[in-house]
C-alpha cells in the first residue's frame, strides 16, 4: 500500500508543473459553457414566463450545465489515456512488468492526483463562474442527496478510468489509438449528457441510452443531485452504477492479460 | 508578381510533401476524417435537439442555424486544412530551437511556420461542410444570387483571416514562455461560440468582447447573414472586414517584436 501513496505523491508533483495550463483549461471551458447557457435562455425567453423544456425549468436547465461542468473537473480523464498508450508504444511497461507494482493501480493513483490537482486549480473559474449565475444555481435537497451525490461521483470518475484505460490498452493492437479515442469521446459526449441532459431527447432514444454505461459518467449523477431520481429508481441506479464499474474493472483485466501476451516489447 | 508566382510554387511543393506524407498512414487517414464528422454531426445533433422544443432561437429558424452550423465548420475546416497543425507547432520549433533553421531559409518565415503542413482530410471535411450548407439552404429556399456569393466568399476570408491571426499570435507567445501550448489549444474552445446565433447573445460585456475583442460573434455569423438575408445592416460585413485586419495587425507585430527579442533556444 506504502508504494502506492508513494505513486500518488509523485502524482501530485508532477501534476504541479501544469497548474498553469490546469488555469487557463478550466478558464478556456467556461466560454463555450457561457455560450450554451446565453442559448438556453434565449428560447426560455421565447416561451411564456415558467415554461418547462422537457420537465427542466430555467434554473433546473442552467444547474444541469453548471454540475456537468463539476462533474467533468471532478473526473475527466486528461492525459491519462495518452500516456498509458505511449508507455505502450515505447515499451515503458517493461519495467512494471519487472517490478512488483501492478500498473493498473499504478495508473489509478496517477488519475486520482491528476485529478485532485486539476480540481484545485479549475476551482477557482469554476466557483466565480457559479456565484455570477448562483441565482440558478439550486443546491441538494438535503445532506442525504449530496452524500449520494458524493458516492455516485465517485463511481463515475472509477468508470471513467477504466474506459480511459480500456481504450488506451488497444494500443498493443494498433499503432495510432487516437483517433478510436476521439470517436469513443464523441459518442460518450453525447450518450453521457454532456451536451444536454438525456430526457429532453425522444423517450425512445433516451431509454435505449440508458441501457449503456454512458449516463453513469454524468447524467445519473447529476440527476441525483438535482433530486430528479428517488426512491427505488435512485437504488436501482447506483447498483447499476456499481455493475458497470465492476464490469469495467473486469474488462479492464481482461483486456490487459490479453494484450501483455501480445506485447512485443518494442524499444524497451 | 514574381514573388507570388514563386511561393506559389513552394506552397505546391509542401502540398506535394503533405500528400506523400499522408498515404504512408492511409487508414489514419480515413479514420481522422470520420472523427471530425462526427463532431460535426454532434454539433448538428444539439441543434436539432434544441430546435425539437423550440421552433425559433433569437429569431433564428432551424434552418438558418443548420447553415450557420455549416458555414462555422467550414471555416474551421479551411482554418485547419492550411493552418491548424502548423500553429500548434510553432512552439514545439521555439523550444527545440528548430527555429533557427527555417529563420536562415531564404523565404519569409511566417509564411514557413504557417503553411509548412496541408491537412488533406480538412478539405473533405470542408466539402462535407459545404453539402450541408447547400442542404440548408436548399430548405429555406435560398437563392444567392452573384453579389450573394462574393460577399460571402469574402466575408468568409475574413473569417478564416481571424482565427489565423489571433491562433498566431497565441503561439507567438511560446516567445516568452513555454506554456503557450496549452493557450493555444484553449483557443480551439472559441471555435465552439462561432457556430451559435449572434442573437442569442444579451448586449453586454461578454458579445461586446467577442464582438469587438476576439470577434468570434462574427466570423461564422456575418457570412452566414449575407446568404440568408439576415444582415441587419451592411456595416456588418465592414466590421469583421475591419476586425480581420486589426487581428492580422496585431499578430504581425508581436511576431516582429518577438522575433528581434528571439535569443535561440540551443545552439
Amino acid at each position: 500500500m506504502r508504494k502506492y501513496l508513494h505513486v500518488f505523491a509523485i502524482g501530485i508533483q508532477n501534476t504541479l508543473v501544469y497548474r498553469v495550463n490546469f488555469f487557463f483549461r478550466a478558464a478556456f471551458g467556461l466560454i463555450p459553457l457561457a455560450g450554451t447557457l446565453f442559448v438556453w435562455r434565449a428560447i426560455y425567453a421565447d416561451k411564456p414566463a415558467g415554461a418547462n423544456i422537457g420537465d427542466y425549468t430555467l434554473s433546473g436547465m442552467v444547474s444541469y450545465y453548471l454540475l456537468v461542468n463539476f462533474v467533468d473537473a471532478l473526473t475527466a480523464v486528461a492525459e491519462d489515456d495518452w500516456q498509458i498508450a505511449a508507455d505502450i508504444k515505447d515499451g515503458n511497461i517493461s519495467q512494471f512488468l519487472l517490478k512488483p507494482l501492478d500498473y493498473l493501480a499504478y495508473r489509478m493513483c496517477l488519475y486520482v492526483s491528476g485529478r485532485a490537482i486539476y480540481t484545485v486549480f479549475a476551482i477557482v473559474p469554476v466557483a466565480l463562474f457559479t456565484f455570477w449565475l448562483r441565482a440558478d444555481f439550486t443546491l441538494p435537497s438535503d445532506p442525504m442527496t449530496a452524500g449520494i451525490f458524493a458516492l455516485s461521483v465517485v463511481l463515475a470518475g472509477l468508470l471513467q478510468f477504466f474506459l480511459a484505460y480500456v481504450m488506451a490498452l488497444l494500443a498493443f493492437w494498433v499503432l495510432d489509438v487516437s483517433t478510436f479515442i476521439f470517436i469513443q469521446f464523441a459518442f460518450e459526449y453525447l450518450a453521457s449528457g454532456h451536451l444536454f441532459p438525456l430526457d429532453i431527447l425522444p423517450g425512445w432514444l433516451a431509454q435505449l441510452l440508458k441501457l449503456t454505461p454512458y449516463p453513469y459518467l454524468c447524467y445519473f449523477p447529476i440527476s441525483v443531485y438535482l433530486g430528479r431520481v428517488t426512491g427505488p429508481e435512485l437504488w436501482q441506479g447506483l447498483a447499476m452504477q456499481i455493475l458497470w464499474v465492476v464490469l469495467g474493472y473486469g474488462l479492464a483485466r481482461l483486456v490487459w492479460s490479453r494484450g501483455i501476451k501480445k506485447y512485443s516489447a518494442v524499444g524497451g | 508578381m514574381t514573388t507570388f508566382r514563386r511561393y506559389l510554387s513552394l506552397y505546391g511543393a509542401l502540398w506535394r510533401n503533405s500528400v506523400t506524407r499522408e498515404m504512408s498512414f492511409k487508414a489514419n487517414f480515413l479514420l481522422w476524417i470520420i472523427v471530425e464528422l462526427l463532431w460535426f454531426g454532434l454539433q448538428l445533433t444539439f441543434m436539432s435537439v434544441l430546435y425539437s422544443h423550440t421552433d425559433s432561437i433569437a429569431g433564428w429558424s432551424k434552418w438558418e442555424v443548420v447553415l450557420l452550423v455549416g458555414c462555422s465548420n467550414f471555416i474551421q475546416q479551411l482554418f485547419t486544412a492550411f493552418f491548424l497543425t502548423n500553429l500548434t507547432e510553432i512552439s514545439e520549433h521555439i523550444r527545440t530551437g528548430k527555429l533557427d533553421f527555417m529563420l536562415l531559409l531564404p523565404v519569409n518565415t511566417r509564411f514557413l511556420v504557417s503553411l509548412r503542413k496541408v491537412d488533406l482530410g480538412a478539405y473533405l471535411n470542408a466539402a462535407c461542410a459545404v453539402a450541408v450548407m447547400g442542404y440548408a439552404a436548399h430548405r429555406l429556399h435560398l437563392a444567392p444570387t452573384a453579389a450573394q456569393f462574393a460577399g460571402f466568399g469574402l466575408m468568409v476570408l475574413a473569417g478564416l483571416l481571424v482565427h489565423y491571426s489571433l491562433m498566431f499570435l497565441l503561439s507567438s507567445i511560446a516567445f516568452w514562455t513555454v506554456r503557450a501550448q496549452g493557450i493555444v489549444f484553449g483557443y480551439y474552445n472559441l471555435f465552439n461560440i462561432a457556430r451559435l446565433p449572434d442573437a442569442a447573445f444579451p448586449r453586454g460585456a461578454f458579445k461586446a468582447f467577442f464582438t469587438f475583442g476576439l470577434p468570434m460573434l462574427l466570423v461564422s455569423n456575418v457570412p452566414t447573414k449575407v446568404l440568408a438575408h439576415k444582415l441587419g445592416s451592411p456595416w456588418e460585413m465592414a466590421v469583421l472586414g475591419g476586425m480581420s485586419l486589426a487581428c492580422f495587425a496585431a499578430s504581425e507585430a508581436l511576431w516582429r517584436y518577438s522575433l528581434r527579442h528571439y535569443t535561440s533556444a540551443s545552439s
